[in-house]
């Protein structure tokens, strides 16, 4: 008897192609997905950190150290605006560069670094040259990260500095150095420096010797910075299971016959299909409105003072996600395969396009493949309005992204729906 | 000069291989009920269906009230309703909740649409269910929506695809009645079912489907006629064993003779019987039962195709 039901379960299991793929293939899926994500799959697919520079020194001892950072395999130096030919980053564009989300992190190497003697004498830091980062905090690991990178160069690519430091505690604690001795000493500084200036490289560690001054440019002003990242990313993803699913009554109308009333009648498909669209997009916009106000009320998320960018955004996402729930129902003969599909499809885009864990994280081929995906595009416009503070205007890349995307998926459905119109 | 509602010629559909109309020809003239009889799968949904533009015909042509209706062309389509066979409402809606939505689909707004809702909810008998969700319906009402749904344009022209399917006795009285107010009304009604019962007692015209094709078409009267003939189908359950002589005696005179049971056709039936009854009374054989009824569609069909219509 036992024996007859566990038969007559796997018996179903068989013939029922939708549970087959989703107990099946659909782990294996998101197995790979998530191997490839947090296990780098091979060696060299680390994602290495962009970290734009501006050398307002231009000394030898910045150049050493900006050599140091380059020969680090951890990071990707720029050292000028893309487009902007030789003319090299200064402290404001650096600046700039990373409100853009170009990268997560910029170091300014202020004028007077290289002349600034590193004082061991207990002046509380005072006298040390002090760096400054730059730093989007949106992504909590980069800024760390250089920071710890940039105090190993600096012990490693700039001794003399610490040996000049540490002859001029010795000058005035010992009763004062003679004239040959100065010249001696001055003599191996620059051989020091010339030394130092060819290895580049040379590994080293101690305790911090030099300022490090981080700017958190992005999130220091808002009261609870992470919670505009995670509000668009659980939004987007929701907003495409409440497409896809709604987009189901397309086909509950189809199975039940209605649809074959509906055509009947002075209603077109492409009619139809408008309709459903707007359906879509006003669902989702109000469920993205629902989530951002409770963001807002709960959680401290700056809506309020965002509106204009908010609504733009939620407006071009919801007509993207609405016209996905419509490609994904018209892709699919049956509920039981748009549940199938629906779960391939939303899941996979939500953990390449960064709803899940921040693409950030992800390989560099693998945030490459995010952008393939329109929720990624959603999510960078979500943070640019609430994280970088944009303008408008400049969402015009992510909405125009959308609305192409909006037009495939809605042009493709259109005609994979021509089966149900004639057969 | 007004042409007439309906044209079907030579309509040709293959589904894979498979034809589902194999050269149909069909008319429908104004203000007539016209019954479409046949098996499942004879083809009646797929010429319903081709005839509201849903179905791209391979061959033949469909004119409607004598304009040439091409699969996808809803104008010429404008003055024809459409009832399908499944149940094609919201279940989540109200009984007026739907009739407002498909009456929107028709092009119907404001007074007009009112004046159709309510209308349609009283030739439905709903009026008291019009705020009530259709989940909530017996299988009867929904029918009775089902059909009111598809008349709330007033079309000329209305396409009955089974309406009656799985509805109990009371509910289908009720579904024959809103049918004789639509012929009342001056609807040309194309109904296709395959209960003989409905058609005998709706239709005008009969048109006998089976594998696609019309293979018989006319009044009742015209289809017994031309089929199986006027003659009463006589039959007689007999009390004792039939001797052997009689049993020859009764077959060479056009009998069946199925053990204790004698069935014959007769055009004469009084006498036939009367005569039949002597003869089984002088072998001093009972009579346990006796039938005498007249020839049915049922016949017709099975005089047709050989087989039974609910096979």
């Amino acid at each position: 008897m036992i024996l007859s039901v566990m038969r007559a379960g796997w018996m179903n299991l068989r013939r029922d192609r939708a549970a087959l793929v989703l107990s099946f293939v659909v782990p294996i899926v998101f197995f790979s997905i998530f191997a490839s994500v947090f296990g780098g799959k091979g060696k060299g697919q680390t994602s290495k950190i962009t970290l734009a520079v501006a050398d307002e020194d231009q000394s030898l001892h910045s150049g050493n150290l900006l050599d140091a950072l380059r020969g680090d395999s951890a990071l990707k130096l720029v050292e000028a605006p893309p487009g902007k030919g030789e003319m090299k980053f200064n402290a404001a564009t650096a600046e700039a560069f990373v409100r853009a989300g170009s990268a997560p992190v910029a170091l300014v190497i202020p004028k007077g670094f290289g002349a600034t003697k590193i004082d061991f004498a207990g002046s509380n830091g005072t006298g040390q040259p002090t760096l400054l980062l730059v730093a989007d905090t949106s992504d909590p690991i980069a800024s760390p990260m250089v920071n710890g990178l940039l105090q190993k160069s600096v012990m490693t690519s700039m001794p003399h500095m610490f040996m000049q430091g540490g002859v001029a505690v010795v000058d005035q604690f010992s009763g004062g150095l003679t004239p040959e001795q100065h010249a001696n000493l001055d003599k191996s500084f620059s051989m020091l420096q010339m030394s130092s200036a060819a290895q580049g490289k040379t590994s080293g560690a101690g305790s911090p010797m030099v300022n490090i001054k981080v700017n958190d440019v992005l999130g220091a002003t808002k009261k609870s910075p992470m919670v505009a990242f995670y509000a668009a990313g659980v939004g987007v993803m929701f907003l495409l299971f409440t497409a896809a699913n709604a987009g189901g009554a397309l086909l509950e109308e189809n199975e039940s016959g209605t649809l074959d009333r509906i055509l009947t009648t002075r209603l077109s498909l492409t009619q139809l299909l408008v309709g459903k669209m707007a359906y879509l997009t006003t669902l989702g916009v109000t469920q993205l409105t629902i989530m951002f106000v409770w963001g807002a009320v709960a959680f401290g998320l700056e809506l309020f003072s965002h509106l204009a960018g908010f609504f733009v955004m939620a407006v071009a996402t919801a007509l993207a996600c609405s016209a996905f729930g419509l490609l994904i129902a018209s892709l699919s003969r049956t509920r039981a395969q748009l549940s199938a599909i629906t779960t391939l499809c939303v899941l996979t885009l939500s953990a390449v396009g960064g709803s899940m864990f921040p693409r950030f994280l992800m390989s560099e081929t693998l945030q490459k493949v995010g952008l393939i995906t329109f929720n990624a595009w959603a999510l960078e416009g979500f943070i640019k309005v609430f994280w970088r503070e944009q303008s408008v205007a400049s969402l015009w890349p992510e909405v125009a992204v959308l609305l192409a995307t909006t037009m495939v998926f809605f042009v493709t459905a259109r005609k994979l729906t021509r089966r149900w119109e004639i057969s | 000069m007004s042409a007439q509602p309906l044209l079907i010629s030579g309509l040709v559909k293959t589904f894979g291989g498979a034809r589902a109309l194999d050269g149909v020809d069909l008319e429908l003239q104004t203000g007539e009920v016209l019954g479409v009889l046949g098996p499942n799968g004879a083809g009646k949904s797929t010429m319903v269906r081709a005839v509201m533009g849903r179905v791209a015909a391979d061959a033949g042509s469909i004119l409607i009230f004598g304009t040439i209706a091409v699969a996808g062309d809803p104008v010429p389509r404008l003055r024809i309703g459409f009832v399908p066979q499944e149940i094609a409402l919201y279940p989540l809606l109200t009984v007026k909740e739907n009739l407002i939505v498909f009456g929107r689909y028709q092009g119907l707004s404001g007074g007009a649409l009112s004046d159709a809702i309510d209308r349609s909810l009283e030739w439905a008998a709903l009026a008291e269910r019009a705020a009530d969700q259709v989940k909530k319906l017996s299988g009867g009402m929904k029918r009775r929506l089902n059909i009111a749904a598809g008349v709330l344009h007033r079309p000329r022209v209305l396409m009955l695809d089974e309406p009656t399917v799985g509805v109990d006795p009371q509910s289908r009285e009720r579904i024959y009645s809103m049918i004789e107010s639509l012929r009342e009304d001056g609807v040309s009604l194309i109904y296709t079912t395959h209960y003989m019962e409905e058609a005998e007692r709706l239709c005008d015209r009969i048109a006998v489907m089976d594998h696609g094709k019309v293979i018989a078409s006319g009044t009742k009267d015209e289809l017994v006629k031309s089929t199986v003939g006027t003659g009463r189908e006589i039959r007689i359950e007999v009390g004792n064993d039939i001797p052997p002589h009689l049993g020859q005696e009764l077959i060479e005179d056009g009998a069946v003779v199925d053990d204790k049971r004698i069935t014959f056709f007769s055009d004469l039936p009084a006498q036939d019987v009367a005569r039949l009854i002597g003869r089984l009374a002088e072998e001093a054989i009972t009579v346990a039962d006796l039938s005498i009824r007249t020839p049915t569609l049922e016949r017709v069909f099975l005089h047709l195709t050989g087989r039974e219509l609910r096979e």
